[in-house]
């Protein structure tokens, strides 16, 4: 089977949906593990990597949670495969540049993954749809704990769990969720908001993490610090920071609704008509005129739709899905008119845009 | 939109928005010259930003000596360019000149939160261990010498049950 066949269907995987997703897109927990006296993968030989990857990877794939899971050398996979894992946030874009020596473990209920010999030995991570932080926690936590039994983690009393970089250094968790923040970028609050969580400690990033833009009002949020705070501690404070967000996001949705109205109107109405004739749309594009629909689908002011059919447009528009989709290798601007063929396909049968009562 | 480069005038293809510590940072680059600062590793170039922000090569360079770690030859040099550590050995290492460095990463240095469960019970005894020194070094500084009895008496026994723990 190949990793295609695997995955769930764009489809599929978008009518999954979670708590508070009108704002919550999806929670995450990453954990980052090294064997112990092994070196990291960035300085290991490329023979050592290999030993390493084939000492890690079965234990990995072997775990129960692993059970009916895919597993993959990083030398298997083709570069659009790759780049469909980046779009899923399954890999990271450097795991994707990676070949032979790495590899990459996914469980049957694509919630569960790991990313073998990246940075570090073991990058495993859960994600979920929605507002569900703890809940990704706990699954990875036990995850974790049902590894450290087969495999020697490197481990210090004072400095913890023992990372590549030290900026994982101590718990090697790394929370996050990734938000949708159209109301506050509409009303212009959102760089106030930014700011306040970065005062926090926290870091705030684009869709696809550090050193990303933040396309389409989507935004991540996660913690900067590891070491010195327990993971109850640092899951508490991303928890209370995403509820507020949550809060402020609602707040300026319903200001626009009821103060701006028109404003929110002609926003809503424009991404529709643009997505729905035009003939040729940028990923870039397809993404912010996306998010416009989605805000006025949250909002019900746009009768018949389902936010899952937009959230899979959301997933579909993008590089490497709209080339599975097409079935073959596109260049860009071929991308760009076979991605507006699809819009206007889906979107062309829906009626008028209103407020809601 | 044009590269931010100097003496570049090629389009911009990669644009990078981060915020760290509440600041807000664009940056547009054309193909070449974001190989050329390695941003096509997008986390290597976001991590050597946020090190080099909060002074790290020049901690590595404070400390004086060329320090090299024996397990896996790593230097302060690699570790300049990199960012990052060669192996689970190098904290020990390069110990002194990351103290600092961990200080302002992070809210502390003393690791708080999971550990594996094979380790669990060996740092709880070097923890009450390390925790009564304390307490009995207190105790004959002030003279209390009953106290420093019992404390002294607490070690013995904690000392005989590890013993009793490893020899198994």
């Amino acid at each position: 089977m190949n990793i295609f066949e695997f995955l769930s269907p764009s489809d599929e995987l978008t009518t999954v949906s979670g708590p508070e997703d009108h704002v919550v897109l999806s929670s995450r927990v990453r954990l980052a593990r090294n064997v112990a006296s092994l070196p990291f993968p960035g300085r290991a030989k490329k023979q050592s990597r290999q030993e390493t990857c084939d000492h890690i990877k079965p234990v990995v794939s072997s775990a129960s949670a692993m059970r009916g899971g895919f597993s993959t050398g990083m030398e298997d996979l083709k570069a659009l495969e790759k780049q469909l894992l980046v779009e899923r946030h399954l890999i990271s874009r450097e795991h994707a540049a990676k070949g032979g020596g790495s590899a990459f473990v996914l469980s049957k209920d694509q919630a569960l993954s790991v990313m073998i010999n990246e940075e570090d030995h073991l990058r495993m991570q859960a994600l979920m749809p929605g507002m569900q932080i703890k809940q990704v926690w706990q699954k990875i936590d036990r995850f974790d704990t049902s590894l450290e039994k087969k495999l020697d983690y490197g481990f210090d009393a004072d400095y913890g769990y023992l990372t590549a970089c030290p900026t994982n250094l101590g718990t090697g968790i790394r929370v996050s969720a990734m938000l949708h923040l159209p109301g506050l970028v509409l009303t212009d609050q959102v760089n106030q908001i930014v700011q306040a969580v970065t005062k926090l400690g926290h870091a705030v990033r684009g869709l696809y993490g550090e050193g990303t833009e933040a396309l389409g009002h989507i935004f991540q949020v996660s913690n900067q610090m590891t070491l010195g705070e327990s993971e109850a501690d640092i899951i508490e404070r991303i928890h209370k920071v995403v509820l507020q967000i949550i809060e402020h996001e609602t707040n300026a949705r319903s200001v626009l609704q009821q103060s701006n109205a028109k404003e929110l109107l002609n926003h809503v109405g424009r991404a529709f008509g643009v997505l729905a004739n035009a003939h040729i749309v940028s990923s870039k594009e397809s993404m912010n005129q996306l998010s416009l629909i989605r805000l006025g689908v949250k909002l019900g002011m746009v009768k018949d739709v389902d936010v899952s059919m937009i959230d899979e447009l959301f997933l579909v528009s993008q590089p490497a899905h709209l080339q599975h989709q097409i079935g073959e290798k596109l260049a860009g601007e071929e991308r760009d008119v076979h991605r507006a063929d699809l819009l206007r396909q889906k979107l062309s049968g829906i009626g008028g845009i209103q407020l809601p009562q | 939109m044009k590269c931010c480069q100097p003496n570049c005038d090629n389009e911009a293809t990669v644009h990078l928005t981060e915020i760290v510590n509440g600041e807000m940072k664009k940056i547009d680059l054309c193909e070449e010259c974001a190989k050329e600062k390695g941003v096509t590793d997008p986390q290597g170039f976001a991590l050597a930003d946020l090190l080099l922000g909060l002074g790290a090569s020049s901690e590595m360079d404070a400390a004086g000596i060329e320090l090299e770690c024996p397990t896996c030859g790593f230097t302060q040099v690699d570790f300049k360019k990199t960012g990052r550590l060669g192996c689970s050995a190098c904290y020990t290492v390069f110990a002194e000149p990351l103290e600092g460095m961990l200080k302002q990463m992070h809210k502390g240095t003393q690791h708080v939160g999971k550990v594996p469960k094979a380790l669990r019970a060996k740092m709880d005894i070097t923890r009450q261990r390390d925790h009564i020194s304390e307490q009995l070094q207190k105790a004959i500084d002030t003279e209390n010498y009953e106290e420093a009895a019992r404390l002294r008496d607490q070690l013995k026994e904690i000392g005989a049950a590890s013993s009793i723990k490893e020899g198994k």
